[in-house]
């Protein structure tokens, strides 16, 4: 079971460098979370996937899985929320500001310190 | 055992800047609560350090549980002299602000986000989880990436978006490498792993997540081969901004790789990998210092320099090694912090961020130019003044290791480092006058910047004072039995 998620975390981290090497914005911010569910599913896999019940506590159960990379993902899914809403309003405003969301063209604007 | 004192650099600044969100219009009254929230933080920031001078290391159980079930603050005297020194900066950085940054982006929560990226700072440097180093570097990052937007202009724009991109990717390393010690150790107090890593006799699996974290906080600090967002990204925001982000943000990713490498990765393969990212990193450094015309970015291209030389001393694991790094980050926090203000103030005065369009300077503003000169002769390391001390012992210990290259190498590099600087202060104040200046009101930025210039100064005359909290805090980096011994006294 590990090793299928392994796989998938590196065919999702791939998918995600191909994204962010283009040149598009869109499709960088697209890559990008693409990145971070695959960092997400990596924290899952490496906590251990063995068989067991799920995280609530009940007198019966002998065995549960691992509680807390649970925890550290549901922290880092909020984080990741966050920086994504910021990042896709700051390529709206500079499609407005910039008219442009070609990365290549994003240069070379003069200093007006 | 101390109480909920150490909490207290990290908390403070978080209510004030929940405040400062309340607070309306007036730019008085941020202002003002601003600077009063920036002192309170340094006065606890003080006397934490303070108590931790006289009673060791301090740590504190959030929640009460037991140590490695727990998040810890751990903190140690290299982290309480960083919280100490982040804290008393950023007052200055605000009365810096008040005359430098313009009324609509004050109005648009600039106050509330350097106080949130106070939070962060003092929060990353004084926890003793790995997971909650994290989620501080996320709130510190999260108030830049603000910080660096704010007021929208068309640069700020263009560079925000490379800078958020690479702390993006950085950050979700970040994530993965702490994902991969969890299953080595399935821990996450970094006192636990220490101990629990020690007993796995270098396998080859701790040296490559050394080297994911080598990646991680090197692209945060500006090292080597990842310091390629750092001219850009920097040279975008205001002059207050760009002095924060210039003395601290860097010097988080130093401390942290300070922190994991010491604790963790104390083998032999991370210590040549980081020496030579060292070397190629004030190499660059100083190639980009002597290349520019433009003010901002030599001194942005000298922030690549001292992270260069910090982590050659950091790499050799010695006590000497250790210390100098330790004398030379605090040095390079206070200067670099003033010589961007002064440059700043330069910049406001003339209009021109070249330095050869400017001159003349120094018959109409003497007391900024010889601040600038003493500022100037102290970043390269004059003996008197601060950044002698560090140097000295970053030289020695490389000498005594036998990287004789490395040290000539950073000896150089001071050389370059004074011409870049002076080039600057030629320019600028002697030659002729050529542009008709308006005069503008700049007394407050003044008074801060000289004020940091002369706690640089003074750091310089009375580091024998400092000389025992420095030895202790190089003590506990390169002996980690010091630092895990928290685990024990449960």
């Amino acid at each position: 079971m590990e090793i299928i998620m392994i796989v998938l975390a590196g065919i999702l981290v791939s998918a995600s460098v191909y994204l962010i090497l283009s040149r598009s914005l869109l499709r960088i911010i697209i890559g990008t979370s693409i990145l971070t569910h695959a960092v997400n599913l990596l924290l899952l896999t490496m906590g251990g996937l063995k068989g067991g019940a799920i995280p609530i506590y009940d007198k019966t159960i002998k065995q549960y899985v691992d509680p807390i990379p649970q925890a550290l993902i549901l922290t880092a899914i909020v984080i990741s929320f966050a920086i994504t809403a910021f990042f896709l309003v700051l390529a709206f405003r500079s499609y407005k500001e910039l008219g442009t969301d070609n990365l290549d063209e994003m240069r070379g604007v003069p200093d007006d310190e | 055992m101390m109480s909920n004192i150490l909490v207290l650099p990290i908390v403070i600044p978080a209510i004030f800047a929940i405040i400062l969100i309340f607070i309306g219009k007036k730019p008085i009254i941020k202002r003002m609560v601003a600077f009063f929230g920036a002192i309170l933080t340094a006065l606890s920031a003080g006397y934490n350090l303070f108590y931790i001078m006289q009673h060791g290391i301090q740590f504190l159980e959030l929640g009460s549980w037991p140590v490695p079930y727990s998040i810890t603050l751990t903190v140690d005297h290299l982290a309480a002299a960083f919280v100490f020194t982040t804290s008393l900066l950023m007052i200055f950085i605000i009365l810096y602000s008040y005359q430098s940054i313009t009324v609509e982006r004050e109005r648009y929560y600039y106050y509330a986000s350097v106080l949130f990226m106070l939070c962060g700072l003092n929060g990353a440097f004084s926890t003793g989880d790995i997971f909650n180093l994290f989620v501080f570097f996320e709130v510190f990052l999260m108030s830049s990436y603000v910080l660096m937007i704010i007021g929208g202009t068309k640069i700020q724009l263009q560079e925000s978006i490379k800078y958020i991109l690479v702390n993006v990717i950085s950050s979700s390393f970040f994530v993965m490498a702490v994902a991969m010690l969890y299953s080595v150790t399935g821990s996450l107090n970094m006192a636990d792993i220490s101990v629990k890593l020690s007993q796995l006799n270098n396998h080859s699996i701790i040296t490559i997540v050394a080297i994911l974290f080598i990646f991680v906080f090197a692209t945060k600090a500006g090292m080597f081969p990842l310091y390629f967002w750092m001219p850009g990204a920097y040279y975008a925001p205001p002059i207050p901004i760009l002095t924060m982000f210039g003395a601290l943000l860097t010097k988080v990713g130093v401390y942290a790789l300070m922190r994991t490498y010491s604790l963790f990765f104390r083998t032999e393969t991370v210590e040549t990998i980081l020496l030579v990212l060292a070397m190629l990193t004030i190499i660059s450094g100083v190639i980009g210092a002597l290349a520019y015309r433009d003010m901002k970015k030599i001194i942005i291209y000298n922030i690549m320099i001292a992270v260069g030389v910090i982590i050659a001393g950091v790499s050799v694991l010695t006590v000497d090694g250790m210390l100098g790094a330790i004398y030379y980050v605090f040095h390079d926090i206070l200067i670099k912090a003033a010589l961007f203000m002064l440059v700043g103030i330069i910049i406001h005065i003339t209009g021109q961020t070249a330095y050869d369009r400017a001159g003349g300077l120094i018959k109409q503003y003497p007391l900024l130019g010889w601040t600038f000169f003493i500022a100037a002769l102290s970043l390269a390391g004059i003996p008197p003044l601060s950044g002698f001390f560090g140097k000295y012992y970053i030289v020695k210990a490389l000498l005594a290791e036998g990287h004789v290259i490395s040290a000539v190498i950073i000896l150089l590099s001071s050389l370059a480092v004074l011409y870049s600087v002076i080039k600057i202060f030629m320019h600028v104040f002697w030659g002729e006058e050529e542009i008709q200046i308006q005069p503008k009101p700049y007394k407050k930025m003044l008074i801060a910047s000289i004020i940091v210039t002369l706690l640089a100064v003074g750091f310089g005359f009375y580091a024998d004072a400092l000389f025992p909290i420095f030895h202790e805090a190089a003590l506990t980096l390169t002996e980690p039995s010091h630092y895990t011994q928290i685990l024990e006294v449960k």
